[in-house]
């Protein structure tokens, strides 16, 4: 049997799913371009050539940092096939504890970014637990739960914290500041300016490239490890793949829900620290909506650390080159339904190609059947 | 003495709507507000109960053939979207067309994923939650109506709405009507008037679409567990090859299932942009009130009657504390909660899951605690009081609830 050949169509077929996905998304989106009257050739030369400045690149890492941490929060729980909908109320509960908590205590640097990211961490996990916790003792399905949750986290809980410890608006480099009191230096991350300009010319409009980034490599690398590498992480993929089987083979069903759901929530606790360490304070109105965005993330980028990583730039970049597409005569808002086609257009992609490569496996396990039995009668 | 459960559902339901009216109507009289059954209370409970419904009803059609839809909340947004801009550039009719046109359209795209690729239904669901959003900022960016900026519409004009003669007042011509209710709730009597306000409220002034919406609920129960094409449905939700076997074609009904449930969504969409409710399109402004429908359909066990009950408790906290500006009224609530958990305990110590009696008593307790520790509440959390509900709702009855047994799986045609 010529096996190299399997392996490329497969590679082939894996691949094929997202670039047609994106192709697709860029032919639609030539179309609304078309009809709002201007040329999608020159909108889409305007964005790559705006995206290879130095400080827009910048602003796409920074953007994409907390999309992938995010992301990487939601692929947790869908490599086991348990749908955590809530990391949008789990990263904003955790922000604003980590950098209420994180203004109160005075440590050393060393102490005091650790402190935070664990407070940041703990809040995430202890909220996503909860509805683990829910599933496992009260059969409630988590996506019902962790909608809730997230409606109680940023309505209820978030609204009633921020009146609470809100510090009246003290000005803080000439923009006023509504939020909670601001971290001291000690405990923010400092930025990737100085690294980053021994490679390249000095970043310049006041742009800062977030320190976070190296959390969020690290997040990507530790999922990577974690599922692909540790006994954990075969439970948690056996326990997607087939939950029955599973639990026959010894896998604790419960415990692994849980486990899978305080996980996703750690990660999702480290989402809101971009902010809080950019600006140093949980603000009065933060980013909303990183959550949904980083569901989107993980099924652009297939649950993997690395698909995840081009995924969160794709939607980075599509997300900071919108100014620019106004120049060509057409709404920013275009990239937003880019995002939206880009998502259908991968999942129905996907779909499909994992029925394609199922055909060819029965295929090919059909064939060697033949042969089998083919052999046996000459024998 | 036969058993409540085994009596009939139009027995038991006003049984449950009498219980409860008279917990209100005891807790206010304890906390000396008449907020609890008020007219106006009755009016706003039912106006924010209705785009719930609706969605709901949307969620009921779309599970019952078999097809989880979370994407109910994006329809709700194109809804708004569409019902806004219908109403403005062709008026109040057109818009409730454009946002049902809309909704479906939202409800086709899902039918596409799930039912002919096969997506998964949260992963098209969370997709179209996402896109919807990205597509009303976009219609509002290139829109040409005056006054319409990118994240909201100028006033949009409604359909209008009715009034009951006879029990409710009002105007017929040059006569002009009793007003039985009225003349009953100000009698002060205890607890007749209180019911009598809380009727009166939902027979004022009902808009068309909270009309249409109400007459479509036991319109739903007949058309789906009375007609062949009910049972056709149905079977989609429950045992779809067997369905396929018989000869039915599940994909149409499951199209059509999807198609209606998004229309229905965007109705809701429109009632919200509406003057029902806001008289302006605003984005963002369904807040999550698509997923408050699907909770509605959990919680009425994805039926018809049950929806609409759930509907209307979802619909009073938010009702209360829309003109509770002092949280007085909210406050009142936290008792009403206290007694509802503590008639979760008793019907718990009863069927003997101690357990669930000790859990939903030590609620029940720091409830009361709250009450008595406190004078009001702050308007952060009445805005979640919905939520808690359907939470605590399902701790206590996740076992007893009983969905299509086929919902959420994914059915390929030939498979059988």
């Amino acid at each position: 049997m010529n096996t190299s050949t399997t392996v490329w169509r497969r590679i082939l077929l894996a691949a094929a799913a997202p670039v047609a996905a994106v192709l697709l998304a860029l032919v639609l989106s030539s179309l609304v371009l078309l009809v709002v009257g201007s040329d999608p050739l020159d909108a889409f030369g305007r964005m790559v050539r705006h995206a290879l400045r130095l400080e827009t690149m910048v602003d796409i890492l920074n953007r994409a940092t907390p999309l992938y941490i995010s992301g990487i929060a939601a692929a947790v729980g869908f490599r086991m096939g348990l749908f955590n909908i809530g990391v949008e109320g789990q990263y904003l509960l955790a922000a604003i504890v980590a950098a209420h908590v994180g203004a109160l205590v005075a440590l050393p640097a060393f102490l005091h970014i650790p402190f935070i990211v664990l407070v940041a961490m703990t809040v995430g996990a202890a909220y996503s637990g909860f509805a683990g916790v829910l599933k496992v003792t009260r059969g409630i399905n988590e996506v019902i739960s962790t909608i809730m949750l997230n409606a109680i986290a940023v309505s209820g809980l978030v609204a009633f914290l921020i009146n609470r410890w809100q510090s009246g608006g003290a000005v803080t480099g000439g923009v006023g500041r509504v939020g909670t009191e601001p971290i001291p230096s000690s405990g923010r991350i400092p930025d990737l300016n100085g690294f980053v300009e021994l490679f390249t010319r000095e970043i310049t409009q006041g742009k800062r490239l977030t320190g976070v980034l190296v959390i969020a490599v690290l997040a990507g690398v530790v999922f990577h490890l974690l599922i692909n590498r540790t006994r954990f992480g075969y439970d948690l993929r056996a326990s997607g793949i087939n939950p029955i089987a599973a639990q026959v083979g010894g896998i604790p069903p419960k415990r692994m829900i849980v486990m899978a759901m305080i996980i996703s929530g750690a990660f999702a606790g480290l989402v809101g620290l971009t902010e809080i360490m950019h600006i140093g304070f949980f603000p009065a109105n933060p980013i909303q909506g990183l959550g949904f965005t980083g569901i989107a993330v993980a099924l652009l980028g297939r649950n993997r650390a690395v698909g995840a990583a081009l995924a969160a730039l794709l939607f980075a970049f599509l997300d900071v080159s919108s100014g620019v597409l106004q120049f060509s005569g057409a709404p920013r808002e275009i990239v937003v339904i880019m995002q939206g086609i880009i998502i259908l257009a991968a999942v129905i992609a996907y779909e499909v190609a994992r029925r394609a490569r199922e055909r060819e496996e029965a295929r090919t396990a059909a064939e060697a059947l033949e042969v089998n039995e083919t052999e046996e009668v000459v024998a | 003495m036969k058993r409540f459960g085994a009596l009939p559902a139009y027995v038991r339901w006003p049984i449950y709507a009498f219980v409860a009216v008279f917990v209100l109507t005891v807790s206010q009289n304890l906390d000396g507000t008449d907020r609890l059954t008020s007219v106006t209370t009755a009016q706003s409970m039912l106006r924010w109960a209705v785009p719930i419904l609706l969605a709901g009803l949307g969620g009921l059609y779309s599970e019952r053939a078999g097809v989880v839809n979370i994407g109910l909340e994006g329809m709700m947004i194109v809804g708004t979207w569409m019902g806004a801009w219908g109403a403005l550039k062709f008026g109040p009719w057109w818009g409730i067309v454009a946002a049902l046109v809309g909704g479906a359209l939202g409800g086709l795209l899902h039918a596409v994923a799930t039912v002919s690729f096969g997506v998964d239904h949260i992963i098209s669901g969370v997709a179209i939650n996402i896109l919807a959003p990205g597509l009303t900022r976009f219609l509002s960016s290139i829109v040409e109506i005056p006054g319409w900026s990118i994240t909201q519409s100028p006033r949009v004009p409604g359909v209008g709405s009715a009034t009951l003669p006879i029990l409710a007042g009002g105007k017929i011509g040059g006569w002009t009507s009793p007003d039985l209710l009225g003349w009953i709730g100000r009698k002060d009597w205890f607890l007749v008037s209180d019911l009598a306000d809380l009727a009166k409220g939902l027979v004022t002034r009902a808009p068309w679409v909270t009309i249409g919406a109400l007459v479509f609920v036991p319109f739903t129960v007949w058309l789906l567990w009375r007609t062949r094409f009910g049972l056709r449905l149905r079977i989609c939700g429950e045992y779809p090859a067997a369905g396929e076997v018989q000869g039915i074609n599940v994909y149409k009904y499951k199209y059509i299932a999807v198609i209606i449930s998004g229309a229905l969504a965007g109705l809701g969409g429109a009632f919200i942009a509406g003057p029902e409710l806001s008289g302006i399109y605003l984005e963002g402004q369904t807040q999550g009130r698509g997923f408050v429908g699907l909770a509605a359909l959990i919680f009425g066990n994805w039926k018809p009657g049950g929806v609409m009950g759930a509907s209307l408790l979802f619909g009073y906290p938010f009702g209360i504390g829309l003109r509770d500006l002092d949280g007085s009224a909210s406050h009142a609530l936290i008792l009403v909660s206290a007694v509802g958990l503590g008639l979760v305990a008793l019907s718990a110590f009863r069927r003997g899951r101690k357990a669930d009696a000790g859990l939903a008593l030590s609620l029940g307790a720091l409830s009361v605690v709250w009450y008595l520790l406190s004078d009001s509440v702050e308007s952060v959390w009445i805005n979640i009081f919905p939520y808690v509900i359907v939470l605590l709702v399902l701790v206590f009855f996740a076992q007893r609830l009983r969905m299509p047994a086929a919902d959420g799986e994914i059915y390929r045609r030939g498979e059988a």
